[in-house]
């Protein structure tokens, strides 16, 4: 009776009920993006399949080729000689992450050709959060596509030690955003599918071949001092650097900063770049 | 809010670059009220439409949806909007009830909510027996229909229409029209309804001419027909922006 008398209680019990209820509509929100995101992905089976493919044949072809004209020194987090294919597992691992984030802005870019972004973008939520949301679902896909690449990679015979698969989890969590928010916010200066393929060329080759992906910053001091310099500060040489460390239970610090300040920076880019009225959605005034 | 007109403009201008699209613009929609927007292509209804969703948002001026001020109080008031975009925005992979299930997430309904909603929108749309095909297998009528449920399962205040029936055959076309007339007479739901048919128009819409960027005539269709000086809607188009009508 006390505390129906009370108005500061009945106010206090009014906001923290409203503040629930927000709380439970982000958390809505966001399982039915993800749910979306997975229904998708579940349809396009040969999605799944092509993202495994890609990884398997650089492994099983390219770095059982290139294992005799490339030795690798003991180089952190390595503690002893180790083969190629083990080298670059990590890699393929960044590779997968680097398809997967333009994969699903290209499904943003035809999202937007089609309309269903409008139905993102009109819902009752703030942008950043609707824009987040779709980039943690988006990663969560490549999330499984990475273990079941590392699975088979398990039966080939890398192996890595098993607490690794867990420290991976985090590692992959800060990677996919990095990339999964780069390749959004190549999508919002993209106004056509056509234009996207073009992109995917000239982002995605210079990224992989201008990094520690396939082989070590050593080994391209020795050919070109630019080439080791431009794949030092290549986001996903660290992105790629941070999934290596964290397969052997280490800490890369300066892989993880860079590449959380790099998510940063592309993922408020790329939520300037979705606000129609500043971005790339400002079209024609029709109608 | 009830006693909040469900959709409120004043002064709304918006520019692209040094041309203006939309030029002090203002006008009401009261709850359970069918206004038509009228005007010729490039008119400025696109635009309009595009700031009240907020997929534009640096316009001048002032849109209230049921009372809340869209730019203070973006959330609350996207939340009382229901709309149906001129091309489809339905994912054509996903069924009609994943697609459905979607809208309802975003709008922050429960499982139990939503599926009691979206029983009875699409029993209303005659399709909930065919909830699991797949959206890409329906023809353009059955789209529609299906996306006007999904406009109407968060119970909007005001349902947006811009030009729904574009495309679709003479049968759906007419059964659009009457289902929106009765929606607002019925269930008091208010529609702002883009168009450039003229038999969309019903002799009790409260109508709203946009020509140029500019507001040219509102009010009540007799209203309307003095201001324009004519005996029907299709010369009062005519004379108001020198272009016709389609049928």
């Amino acid at each position: 009776m006390q505390q129906i008398l009370n108005p500061r209680s009945e106010t206090s019990r009014v906001t923290e009920w409203h503040i629930r209820m927000q709380l439970l509509h982000y958390l809505r929100a966001l399982n039915g993006i993800s749910e979306r995101e997975l229904l998708r992905f579940i349809r396009q089976r040969e999605r799944f399949v092509a993202a495994l493919v890609r990884p398997l044949v650089w492994l099983f072809v390219f770095a059982a080729g290139f294992r005799s004209a490339l030795g690798v020194a003991i180089i952190p987090p390595y503690e002893t000689y180790i083969l190629y294919e083990v080298y670059i597992t990590p890699g393929l691992i960044g590779m997968i992450q680097l398809f997967n984030g333009m994969q699903s802005s290209l499904s943003m870019v035809y999202d937007r050709e089609m309309g269903s972004m409008k139905t993102l973008l009109v819902s009752p939520l703030p942008r950043w959060f609707l824009l987040t949301s779709k980039l943690l679902a988006g990663n969560a896909v490549s999330i499984l596509q990475v273990y079941t690449f590392l699975l088979v990679a398990w039966f080939y015979g890398v192996r890595i030690p098993l607490e690794g698969y867990l420290w991976l989890l985090p590692a992959l969590v800060v990677s996919g955003l990095m990339l999964g928010s780069l390749g959004m916010l190549l999508s919002s200066f993209i106004k056509q599918l056509e234009n996207f393929a073009g992109v995917m060329n000239f982002v995605i080759f210079p990224m992989f071949f201008m990094s520690t992906a396939l082989y070590p910053l050593w080994k391209m001091r020795e050919s070109s001092q630019l080439l080791y310099q431009l794949a030092e500060y290549n986001p996903f040489s660290q992105a790629v650097e941070l999934v290596r460390f964290a397969l052997y239970g280490q800490f890369n610090q300066f892989a993880l900063w860079y590449t959380l300040a790099t998510l940063a920076v592309f993922l408020s880019l790329a939520i300037i770049g979705y606000n129609p009225s500043r971005g790339m959605m400002k079209r024609k005034g029709g109608g | 809010m009830s006693h909040k007109p469900a959709l409120d403009i004043s002064q709304l201008s918006y520019s692209f670059g040094s041309k203006t699209v939309l030029d002090r613009i203002g006008f009401r929609v009261e709850r359970g009220e069918c206004r038509m927007l009228l005007g010729p292509n490039g008119a400025g209804k696109t635009t309009l439409f595009s700031l009240v969703t907020r997929l534009y948002d640096s316009g001048q001026g002032r849109i209230e949806i049921a009372g809340f001020d869209l730019a203070r109080d973006g959330s609350k008031a996207l939340s009382r909007l229901g709309v149906v975009f001129q091309q489809t925005t339905l994912d054509l992979d996903l069924s009609i009830l994943q697609n459905l299930r979607y809208h309802a997430s975003l709008h922050g309904m429960s499982r139990k909510d939503a599926t009691r909603r979206i029983e009875d929108e699409l029993e209303r749309q005659e399709m909930f027996d065919r909830r699991n095909e797949k959206v890409r297998y329906l023809n353009g009528g059955h789209r529609r229909r299906v996306e006007i449920a999904r406009a109407l399962l968060h119970e909007p205040s005001i349902l947006l229409l811009d030009e729904p029936t574009v495309g679709l055959d003479i049968p759906s076309r007419e059964g659009i029209v009457r289902y929106m007339h009765n929606l607002c007479s019925e269930k008091g739901i208010a529609i702002l309804w883009a168009t450039h048919l003229i038999d969309e128009v019903a002799q009790d819409d409260r109508i709203t001419i946009l020509h140029e960027g500019r507001l040219v005539a509102q009010g009540d269709m007799a209203g309307v027909l003095q201001a324009a000086d004519a005996a029907d809607i299709e010369s009062a188009f005519r004379n108001l922006t020198g272009h016709g009508m389609a049928h």
